[in-house]
């Protein structure tokens, strides 16, 4: 079968001076030089420095909250939630979590307090020693018996979110198999994984000159932190402004509002500044992660093809002590549960539960890696247990143009089939020999290495969910300010480059210079609000959004001067210098539908399609694995610029290995995280990451500005998958448990069958 | 304890306690923010600068080894306006993305091309091996590193 028999090809879109080059990043040369400043270069005059007294027990009261005697002398400043002016809460999509967990804890490592002194050391010791005694309650650590047990921590049964996805008649389909057909089942499993920003949290609370406060951070979302602040201080005196930002992946969506309150409220006790920044094993200990996850798969296939014929999934989440943005991972990992697959009989239930560890929030890919780890092992078990090739199994499957997804969303222009194609171009042809006994950190000349070599497919829902950009409206402001034009947007860099897309966007549509075109500083006392920076929707959606405003502009200056031409020309005819702004917010065509009472609908504006292969060597001694190259061909719509297009592809993907093999939580009887280091919280580093080759396939979304998707998410969604098959291939161990340490590839060892090639 | 040494190029003397980090002399002593902290235990290298021309984490150096020792950082790398090879080979590369490991990367490969002026890429991934980024997944860093003087 030929990609061409399957696809669309993509059409060359037509060649631009901005769009679709790799210009230079714009706040490039300040990270090169040192010039850049993140939050912990800054140093207001009078600066006190904040820490955080934490609880060290799961479930608590709180019977007593002191400073020792020592640190109270010497006038280190305590602040607890007597000290909040409006509600001790964290306002985000529901108000259970407290601000400070002053009198009752629900989780190790929750801040129960705060301290600020002097220097960083004074409040750092003053938050370790300060006094706190516990009436300690039980807590209930397992997901798999929260729903409606006798240990409440939310709501009426410890549910933040349980939906079912219900396409065709699943129980009528295992009711009356065909002939030919088999049930086959599995049970998978993922842990949780940290983002690992190398900027930990951080946030600067400085007076105001004229009353009120500036929080200046590191963060995605500067209106997150502003919706959070006004309940907390109970006015909007106050603005929010980002730093330059040392990586979030999620990391920094939600959880920086904390954060910015605990800054706040130091600063409004003490009148003075308050520098919060912290520390690398606190980080670790006390903000989200990535979901664990425990699902359930029972398909009935045709014996001969592997084709689905009927599926239930059954996803299990466990979400922390707080709802954080659960729902939203569970709503999005069952929406992704049955990967890129046709399947017309479908139950897709997904719980969220509440349990008492800290809680889990956003992390890149929001529940789909997940998923897509339950779909890509199930398609191989699918594929083991017939004695068919699990690339034959997914070409079978894979989506085709007019098929419809669980939620019921007609497909168009799908890209699987042609990133299938482009990937399988690039892999090296035969797998060459093995590589890794003389490669530094291999296993020597010695070493028993099984060459082997992995694919998997992934898609990948770009924007928000269902109505959820119609609902946002999105903004954007472009203005026009002296010969320059300047952009307004809430969206953040937080590595993955909008400083440089939106001025290419912007600078394109109105035919000017790069050099001419820049984002004003996302300061939220000048900025709209246009969404959080999360959801793979910052360019596509976002974009879009600057697009239009720019277009506005050049209509309102045209209107100006009486005519529509070349921008400067039309500049050289104004008269006024006054600078034109205009503001421009997100709308759609409302031709997607969807319903989120029952799940069904268009759950996605645009899809980006996605496939690895990773080629490695699995030490057959050790149970380790050498990666040695990683193929990604995904679909980006348009890549607006190719090297930063690229290089999100690329750390999404080295992401996902790390979440493959090496990144384990280990959780201690509180279950707050044991190995709160970067000494045994093991992310990869460049020997251990393979060489990539990444080949951006343009499928142009009509919605997106030039035919952008989003795609910050989906190269973390199944490198994991592939690695998993390219260890059974080489050894017929089967993982279907992430992350896979050499501890667990060797006892899966233990118990494989022959190596099936 | 009042030490003197160079620093990119310069002459400079701090107060300090003998056993203060190099990475606080550096950052709120002398207020030279470009070297950043990841993790305070040698573990990240986003700290890491020279010490007479050698790599190493600037977390894990007391000020009391500093005595008289020239000591680089990525504020020191280029010639006033002319960006060091290493800088214009990671913009041009896409090797920094949230810059926040970068300082630290530029260092250890500008100590390596030093000494290699065309290493191998196999080289190149060895000698960033104690630096830690999250966002690129180290290609264009390797890339940027294998090709700048090339």
């Amino acid at each position: 079968m030929s990609a061409s028999t399957l696809q669309p090809a993509p059409q060359t879109p037509p060649a631009l001076a901005l769009v679709g080059q790799g210009v230079v990043r714009t706040d490039g040369h300040a990270k090169v030089t040192g010039q850049a400043l993140y939050v912990d270069d800054v140093r207001p005059e009078g600066c006190l420095y904040g820490a955080t007294i934490r609880s060290t027990v799961a479930h608590a009261r709180v019977t007593r909250l002191a400073l020792h005697p020592d640190d109270a002398a010497a006038g280190v400043v305590l602040v607890t939630a007597a000290d909040i002016p409006g509600e001790n809460v964290v306002a985000l999509m529901t108000d259970d979590q407290p601000a400070l967990a002053s009198a009752y804890t629900k989780h190790v490592a929750e801040a129960v307090a705060l301290v600020a002194a002097p220097n960083r050391e004074q409040a750092l010791a003053a938050a370790q020693r300060a006094v706190v005694e516990y009436d300690v309650l039980p807590a209930l650590f397992d997901p798999e018996v929260s729903r409606g047990h006798e240990i409440r921590l939310f709501g009426a049964d410890n549910v933040f979110s349980h939906l079912t996805i219900r396409h065709g008649d699943a129980t009528g389909a295992f009711a009356n198999p065909p002939a030919g057909s088999r049930v086959v089942e599995g049970v998978y499993r993922c842990g949780h994984q940290e983002q690992l920003y190398i900027e930990t949290q951080g946030m600067i609370a400085t007076p105001r000159p004229g009353g009120g406060l500036t929080l200046f951070g590191s963060m995605q979302c500067p209106y997150y932190v502003h919706k959070a602040l006004k309940r907390v201080l109970g006015h909007t005196d106050f603005n929010v402004v980002q730093a330059v930002t040392g990586g979030g992946f999620g990391g920094k969506e939600e959880y920086p509002s904390l954060v910015a309150i605990h800054a706040a409220l130091l600063a409004l006790k003490t009148g003075r500044p308050v520098k919060l920044i912290y520390r690398r094993d606190e980080d670790l200990r006390a903000t989200t992660k990535r979901h664990p996850m425990r699902a359930r798969y029972r398909t009935l296939v045709d014996a001969g093809t592997g084709r689905l014929l009927a599926a239930e999934a059954e996803l299990l989440f466990d979400g922390g002590a707080y709802n954080t943005l659960s729902p939203v991972v569970n709503s999005r990992g069952a929406i992704h549960a049955l990967g890129p697959y046709r399947c017309d009989h479908a139950v897709i239930d997904a719980l969220m539960v509440a349990t008492h560890t800290p809680p889990n929030g956003a992390f890149r890919g929001f529940g789909a890696p997940q998923a897509h780890w339950s779909a890509e092992r199930h398609i191989d078990r699918i594929a083991r247990v017939l004695g068919l090739d699990p690339l034959a199994v997914r070409r079978t499957n894979m989506y085709r143009d007019g098929d419809r997804t669980p939620t019921g969303q007609v497909l168009r222009d799908v890209g699987i089939g042609i990133v299938l194609e482009r990937a399988l171009e690039r892999a090296e042809k035969p797998l060459p020999p093995r590589l890794a006994a003389t490669r530094p950190g291999g296993g020597g000349p010695a070493a028993r290495l099984v060459p082997s070599r992995g694919l998997a497919l992934a898609w990948h829902g770009c924007g928000f969910t269902g109505n959820g950009e119609a609902a946002l409206k999105g903004k954007a402001d472009v203005a026009l300010e002296g010969r320059d034009v300047v952009i307004y947007i809430a969206s953040t860099d937080i590595g993955q480059g909008p400083e440089t897309i939106f001025p290419q966007i912007v600078a394109e549509t109105l035919g000017l210079p790069l050099a001419r075109v820049r984002n004003a500083p996302h300061d939220t006392a000048q900025v709209p609000d246009s969404g959080p920076t999360v959801a793979s929707r910052t360019t596509m959606v976002v974009g879009g959004v600057a697009q239009k405003a720019a277009r506005k502009l050049r209509d309102a200056l045209a209107a100006e001067v009486g005519f529509d031409g070349d921008f400067d020309r039309m500049l050289a005819a104004r008269k006024s210098t006054a600078n034109l702004r205009v503001q421009a917010e997100y709308t759609d065509d409302g031709s997607l539908v969807w319903d989120p009472k029952t799940y069904q609908g268009d759950a996605y504006p645009a899809f980006g399609w996605a496939c690895v292969i990773v080629d490695l060597d699995v030490d057959a001694d050790t149970g380790e694995v050498f990666y040695r190259r990683l193929v990604q061909a995904t679909d980006v719509g348009r890549a607006i610029n190719p090297v930063l297009c690229s290089g999100q592809l690329e750390g999404g993907a080295l992401q996902a290995l790390g979440f493959a093999t090496s990144e384990e939580l280990v959780l201690d009887a509180q279950h707050g995280m044991r190995n709160n280091r970067l000494t045994n919280y093991i992310i990869p580093t460049a020997l251990d990451a393979p060489e990539m080759e990444t080949v951006l396939v343009e499928i142009p979304f009509a919605g997106g500005p030039f035919g952008a998707k989003g795609i910050g998410e989906i190269p973390h969604d199944v490198p994991h998958a592939a690695v998993a098959q390219a260890i059974e291939r080489a050894t017929g161990a089967v993982l279907d448990r992430l992350p896979m340490t050499p501890e667990r590839v060797l006892a899966a060892l233990d118990t494989a069958a022959e190596p099936s090639a | 304890m009042k030490i003197e040494f160079t620093l990119n190029e310069r002459p400079v003397r701090v107060d300090v306690a003998p056993m203060a980090r190099l990475l606080d002399v550096l950052r709120e002593d002398l207020r030279v923010t470009g070297t950043k902290e990841g993790c305070g235990e040698g573990e990240c290298g986003a700290c890491t600068v020279l010490v007479d021309g050698r790599a190493v984490n600037a977390c894990l150096i007391p000020a009391i080894q500093l005595r008289g020792a020239q000591v680089q950082t990525v504020e020191g790398l280029a010639r006033s306006e002319r960006l060091h090879p290493i800088q214009q080979a990671f913009l041009e590369h896409g090797g920094a993305q949230c810059g926040i490991c970068t300082p630290g990367f530029l260092m250890a490969a500008a100590e390596l091309l030093h000494r290699e002026p065309h290493p191998s890429r196999a080289q190149v991934r060895e000698a960033l091996a104690g630096n830690l980024c999250r966002c690129t997944g180290y290609q264009k860093i390797v890339d940027a590193v294998a090709e700048a003087l090339s």
